[in-house]
């Protein structure tokens, strides 16, 4: 076969290619590990640590990462900030492929994939919030496909569906900031049961607000993030909107980026006052919480904050990322790094490299989908058809 | 530490007290803030 015998006549075998066709093979190996050995065939989960990896990293990181979704289609749609339009599409559909491979993450931690949707039909407990992240997740998952309708319409050139699915844009945008404002707070609930799991400079009362509002640095700081990477791989998928957009979207997410990093430094800072956690900052952990308190909230603020004032594209984008890797940080800090602190080190969770290597096969596997639906229907332009129409 | 506190009204009120300050610091702060961040803008 021929290595040019690809799509759009970019050549196939390029060393992207390569690795993520690696990836995805092994990845497959592995889930039919998974699902025929268990989850001791696969993971280093034990009763001490019943969660790990897939839900410190793929559902708690990729939950919260997804969120560009919701904050820039309120931006654009709620809030009326219209130059931000071109930043909808990419970013919806980063959230609803966020939280598809969220729930299919989900399939290998749960011990029982098949008893997923037991929360719906079989259990009385609607005032656990289990429940209710489940219920948010699900029913978020729907309005983010429907939001993503418009553009699959577009291109099968069902415009009768397509003007349908355009007219719910304003509800389904309400719809998804309530729930997204349920379900993000929601996760970080889940660890209040854990008192004295969590260590004390993570855990707090005010859990839920933490993470809601990291949520929305996530989404601003993703969005950023996500364009940036675009840019360099479908610049010839843009049209002139679209790149004339860019710099404004990157500036305007930069200083609301800021000012909430701002404001969830200070909340932080409440909290462990509220608490009176101070003599915990002479300790290890706090010199762990003091990195990640000032080298992935405080600095970030700053330098957003510079970078919008001095009109810094480059510092900005990468802020984002370094923002990104914050996000990842204070997941993995409240639920592993700093989760069951005082068991011996023998009792500690690290996970397996299978583990790993399903995390990526899943990350893999959002990017190559993202790849195909973006090189085939209108995300970064608009479609010719449907110009001013908005 | 602990031998600043006989109650638990001690403990809230030294808690508390600091919380306010605090606050009180947040809120010049962010003022500021803003200020050093909208400063150079143009819309």
């Amino acid at each position: 076969m021929s290595d040019h015998a690809a799509t759009n006549g970019r050549p196939l075998l390029t060393p992207f290619n390569i690795v993520a066709g690696i990836i995805v093979v092994v990845g497959l190996i592995l889930t039919v590990l998974r699902f025929t050995g268990g989850l001791a065939a696969t993971t280093n989960l034990d009763d001490y640590n019943p969660w790990g990896l897939w839900i410190g990293f793929d559902l708690l990181v990729g939950v919260a990462l997804a969120a560009g979704g919701y904050v820039t289609s309120a931006a654009c749609y709620i809030f009326g900030m219209k130059r931000f339009h071109s930043a909808v599409r990419p970013a919806v559909l980063t959230g609803f492929l966020g939280y598809a491979l969220v729930v299919v993450a989900l399939h290998y931690d749960v011990g029982r994939p098949w008893r997923l949707p037991y929360p719906f039909i079989m259990q009385q407990g609607t005032t656990s919030l289990l429940f209710e992240v489940g219920a948010c997740v699900a029913l978020y998952l729907t309005v983010l496909f429907l939001e993503c309708t418009p553009v699959a319409f577009e291109w099968l050139g069902w415009k009768k569906a397509r003007a349908l699915a355009v007219k719910m844009t304003m509800v389904l945008t309400i719809f998804g900031v309530i729930l997204s404002t349920l379900h993000q707070s929601s996760l970080g609930a889940l660890f209040l049961i854990a008192p004295s799991k969590l260590h004390p400079l993570w855990y707090s009362g005010y859990l839920p607000v933490y993470f809601f509002v990291s949520s929305i640095i996530a989404g601003l700081s993703m969005v950023i993030f996500e364009g940036t990477l675009s840019h360099r791989a479908f610049h010839d998928k843009m049209d002139a909107v679209h790149l004339e957009e860019r710099d404004g979207v990157v500036l305007g997410f930069a200083k609301a980026a800021s000012l909430v990093l701002a404001g969830y430094f200070f909340i932080k800072v409440v909290g462990i006052s509220a608490d009176n956690n101070w003599h915990y900052l002479g300790t290890g952990y706090g010199a762990w919480f003091l990195v990640e308190m000032i080298g992935f909230v405080m600095l970030p603020s700053i330098l957003y904050a510079v970078g919008r004032r001095d009109k810094n594209i480059p510092l900005i984008k990468w802020t984002a990322a370094w923002t990104v890797l914050g996000v990842i940080v204070n997941r993995f800090n409240v639920s592993m790094i700093a989760f069951n602190y005082h068991l011996p080190a023998s009792d500690r969770y690290f996970p397996h490299w299978m583990e790993i290597a399903i995390s990526v096969f899943i990350v893999t596997v959002g990017v190559l989908i993202f790849r195909w639906i973006v090189t085939r229907m209108p995300i970064f332009y608009e479609h010719p058809d449907y110009q001013d129409s908005h | 530490m602990e031998n600043l506190f006989y109650t638990l009204q001690d403990f809230y009120t030294h808690t508390k007290g600091v919380t306010y300050v605090l606050m009180v610091g947040i809120l010049v702060s962010i003022a500021f803030f803003w200020k050093f961040l909208a400063g150079n803008d143009d819309d």
